[in-house]
């Protein structure tokens, strides 16, 4: 998600970069006088830790991979102020050092990938806790479900941006529908690849999770009891009770937000909904009498549709370009 | 998309782009693409000129046509949604080899693919002209507060020890037969990143540790030898210069 | 001549309980290279963090050059004892080696030409001249702890500290820092399992076990007294000729 440069209009890049200097201000601050002077190693090296662990290739399905994005993870090991500050970082230097984004989509950039997945997954995972026990198994499936939703969020932020931002005429509910869906599935993988890390730091040094650092040491000990296989199936349920949810919110009343961007002077262009020649519109299935009920369907049967494509593309890819053993 | 970098892109070389500056640069680039960014996307002229400095950046640099369109597969999948844009955008169609595609759509593709090309440009220029620790000196030249250049420079020392050891938990693993294909086979290389934290983080005890017993007390010292010069700023300001001339003769037009 | 390192009664535990240093003792003479030789956990690294005040100790005291070690002279002391670390990793932490060598000096409050002097005699000393622009990351490992040492020597040290100097260092390297540590004038004190290198470099040897030193004395005369170096698990190398210690602690 590495936007280019003039992805979004200007007055888009101007705002979020405001806001996200400002958020990273705030955040700078603040971890700083948690960490006091240590802030600088220690931030410089788990900034590396997190870049090198995006370079990780994971196993995705049928011998594809994946790599992990790390918002959530690292708002869950540093702390939502910290991990927020550290992966900017990483997206700052991507920019300039490897040209991976553009300069002047810097704001939006880091507000997408580092700001929202951080401060809005580390939102996720405490209220996740809420509901879970207070020991090793619940931090690490609160965790899991933290990240995959963290990824969503990114999408819905950079969705909302695209209202606001269009630089082609393509509609909000468009973007949003076709987001949502394909980071639903994207998040499964970063739920499961970060519940996993965080397990495993927890194996070795409770103390250096940060989201654990209400629960005695005793607590945090022993196996956690969510088999990867499962929080994948409990994933697949998750993200198609969200996608019912969402196709709802789609269609619930987009124009009223879009008439609000329009009256605002904001958007230029995304005001046409064409929605009869996308490929992304029309939530509604039709032959359904009920509006909700037809949503719902479309919404499961749009992420299972999704599901089954990237399937098929991993699968033709996966089987010419041979096993990766590197 | 964020996979697969290991190294940065300096090329080194001792061109008129190497020599300037870190500071200018960095500046320079930033005025470039802003200049871009604002354009309005009809002002198609205006773009050409873009292009002609852009490729007059590139060959100044001389890092070669080759590296810098490699390097340009970053943006890819970006392009890749531009050109759905014509099939998917509404409002008036026009005729191109018997297809209807959105007129608005067509422009759309037009802006994303300039801005983006030419902005990666920018970036791969002065990526591939400025070592690592330049662009962080440049950076604290610019006011950037020393805790950001701080972080990145440590991060830049470790990178490369921290993916060494990863390489190293990945090739124990492979020796052993490890070859996951499915998510849910993953764990052996989740908690190596895991195991990877911990590391990262005593590692980063103990660096602290290095830097107190050297008598750090919580400032990153300056080692600034070199200042921009005003010819530095001259010659980096050159193209921008242009190019916002360029786009204020769209925005007037 | 006067003891440049003063350490008596130093006890230390971590917050768990378990004790580290137990009111141990040690000396050291300006200019004399001592080895502190151990078994793993025998508290030597934990003692080598008190020298400079990385670690606080809960008992006893540490003077260096006659200056007793507290909050007011911490920097003072930090300057005069030099800690170079086990992975030359953590030590090289700045982007090239002529600012990882200056940011001691950098702290010490040098700047502009002063400090490149400095620098520029830190890397002569460790044989290392024009390696200042290299980035550490791309140095071999001998060339890692050679600039490593020279971080501390620029800050003009009293004592150079060194803890496990050798490892990872092929034969040819651990035989080019010997040389360079027997021809420099500071003190040191060189923790190390490697028993050869102790007798070649100090003619003083101190063994820790348990957090206290149980032995203190000629290098060679240790290393021949097979029975203590069997209570605390130190072993010569396979081959080694224990006649060869006798001749070296006759002569």
């Amino acid at each position: 998600m590495h936007a280019p440069d003039g992805f979004l209009n200007v007055g888009t890049a101007v705002a979020t970069g405001a806001l996200s200097l400002g958020l990273l201000g705030m955040a700078a601050r603040q971890a700083g006088d948690e960490l006091a002077d240590k802030q600088i190693p220690l931030a410089g090296l788990s900034a590396a830790f997190i870049f090198a662990g995006q370079m990780v290739n994971f196993p995705v399905a049928a011998g594809t991979s994946g790599h992990l994005l790390g918002g959530a993870l690292a708002a869950v090991l540093l702390g939502p102020r910290l991990g927020a500050l550290v992966v900017a970082i990483v997206v700052f230097v991507q920019a300039l050092v490897f040209a991976d984004g553009g300069l002047t989509a810097l704001g939006y950039n880091t507000l997408n990938m580092a700001i929202v997945p951080a401060f809005g997954g580390y939102a996720c995972y405490t209220f996740f806790r809420r509901f879970l026990p207070a020991n090793r198994s619940g931090v690490v499936g609160a965790t899991g479900l933290a990240a995959m939703l963290s990824v969503v969020l990114s999408a819905v932020a950079f969705s909302l941006q695209w209202l606001f931002g269009a630089t082609a005429p393509v509609a909000f509910d468009d973007v949003f529908g076709a987001m949502v869906g394909v980071h639903l599935l994207i998040g499964i993988g970063e739920g499961v690849i970060s519940a996993l890390v965080v397990s495993a730091v927890l194996a070795a040094r409770p103390d250096l999770v940060f989201g654990a650092r209400d629960l005695p040491k005793a607590d945090l000990v022993g196996e956690a009891r969510v088999p990867a296989r499962v929080f994948v199936a409990g994933a697949l349920v998750a993200s198609l009770l969200v996608a019912t949810v969402v196709a709802q919110f789609a269609s619930g009343d987009p124009d009223g937000l879009e008439t609000v961007a329009e009256e605002q002077g904001f958007a230029e262009s995304g005001r046409d909904h064409a929605l009869d020649s996308s490929i992304f519109a029309d939530y509604a299935t039709q032959g359904v009498d009920n509006e909700a009920l037809s949503l719902a369907i479309a919404g499961v049967g749009g992420t299972l549709l999704t599901l089954v494509v990237g399937f098929g593309v991993f699968r033709a890819v996966g089987s010419t370009s041979g096993r990766r053993l590197t | 998309m964020g996979a697969g970098h290991t190294h940065d892109l300096h090329v080194p070389g001792d061109s008129i782009v190497h020599r300037t500056a870190p500071e200018a640069k960095l500046v320079a680039a930033f005025v470039f693409v802003l200049a871009v960014a604002v354009t309005p996307r009809r002002e198609v002229w205006a773009f050409a000129g873009y292009a002609v400095l852009a490729v007059v950046w590139v060959v100044a640099s001389g890092i070669g046509p080759r590296r810098t369109i490699t390097r340009l597969a970053v943006i890819l999948p970006f392009i890749t949604f531009a050109f759905f844009l014509p099939f998917i955008g509404g409002g008036d169609t026009t005729d191109v080899a018997g297809f209807e595609l959105s007129t608005e759509g067509l422009w759309g593709t037009w802006n994303v693919l300039t801005k983006a090309v030419l902005g990666a440009t920018t970036s791969i220029v002065l990526a591939s002209t400025t070592p690592v620790p330049e662009i962080v000196r440049g950076l604290e030249r610019l006011r950037m507060p020393r805790l950001v250049t701080g972080i990145i420079s440590f991060m830049f020392r470790y990178l490369g020890v921290i993916t060494a050891e990863l390489g190293r938990m990945r090739t124990a693993m492979i020796a052993r037969g490890h070859d996951p294909r499915w998510l849910w086979q993953a764990k052996p290389i989740a908690s190596s990143a895991g195991a990877m934290f911990v590391r990262s983080y005593e590692r980063g005890e103990r660096v602290h540790a290095a830097m107190l017993a050297r008598g750090f007390r919580g400032t990153m010292p300056t080692f600034d030898d070199r200042r921009a010069e005003p010819t530095d700023w001259l010659r980096a300001a050159l193209i921008p210069a242009l190019a916002v001339s360029l786009a204020l003769g769209g925005l007037l037009t | 001549m006067t003891d440049i390192l003063e350490v008596s009664g130093l006890s230390f535990a971590y917050p768990n309980g378990h004790a580290v240093l137990d009111d141990l003792d040690l000396r050291l003479a300006s200019g004399e290279r001592v080895a502190l030789l151990g078994p793993n956990g025998a508290g030597k690294t934990t003692l080598a963090l008190h020298l400079n005040g990385i670690h606080r100790a809960d008992a006893g005291s540490i003077r260096v050059a006659g200056i007793e070690l507290d909050d007011d002279t911490l920097t003072e002391i930090r300057r005069r004892v030099g800690m170079v670390f086990q992975d030359a990793d953590d030590q090289l932490f700045m982007p090239t080696v002529a600012e990882d060598v200056g940011f001691g000096p950098a702290n010490l409050g040098l700047s502009g030409a002063e400090r490149d002097a400095r620098v520029a005699e830190a890397l002569s000393m460790v044989g290392a001249e024009g390696f200042g622009p290299r980035s550490p990351h791309h140095l071999s490992g001998g060339e890692k702890r050679r600039i490593a040492l020279a971080t501390v020597l620029a800050m003009r040290p009293d004592l150079v500290v060194m803890d496990e100097p050798t490892s990872g260092l092929d034969p040819a390297g651990r035989r080019e820092l010997s040389d360079l540590l027997a021809g420099l004038d500071h003190a040191q004190l060189l923790i190390t399992h490697d028993l050869p290198f102790a007798l070649e470099v100090c003619p003083r040897s101190v063994i820790v076990s348990q957090g206290r030193v149980v032995a203190d004395g000629v290098t060679a005369e240790l290393l021949a007294d097979t029975e203590l170096l069997a209570a605390h698990r130190l072993e010569l190398p396979f081959g080694f000729d224990p006649s060869f210690l006798t001749g070296r602690s006759a002569a």
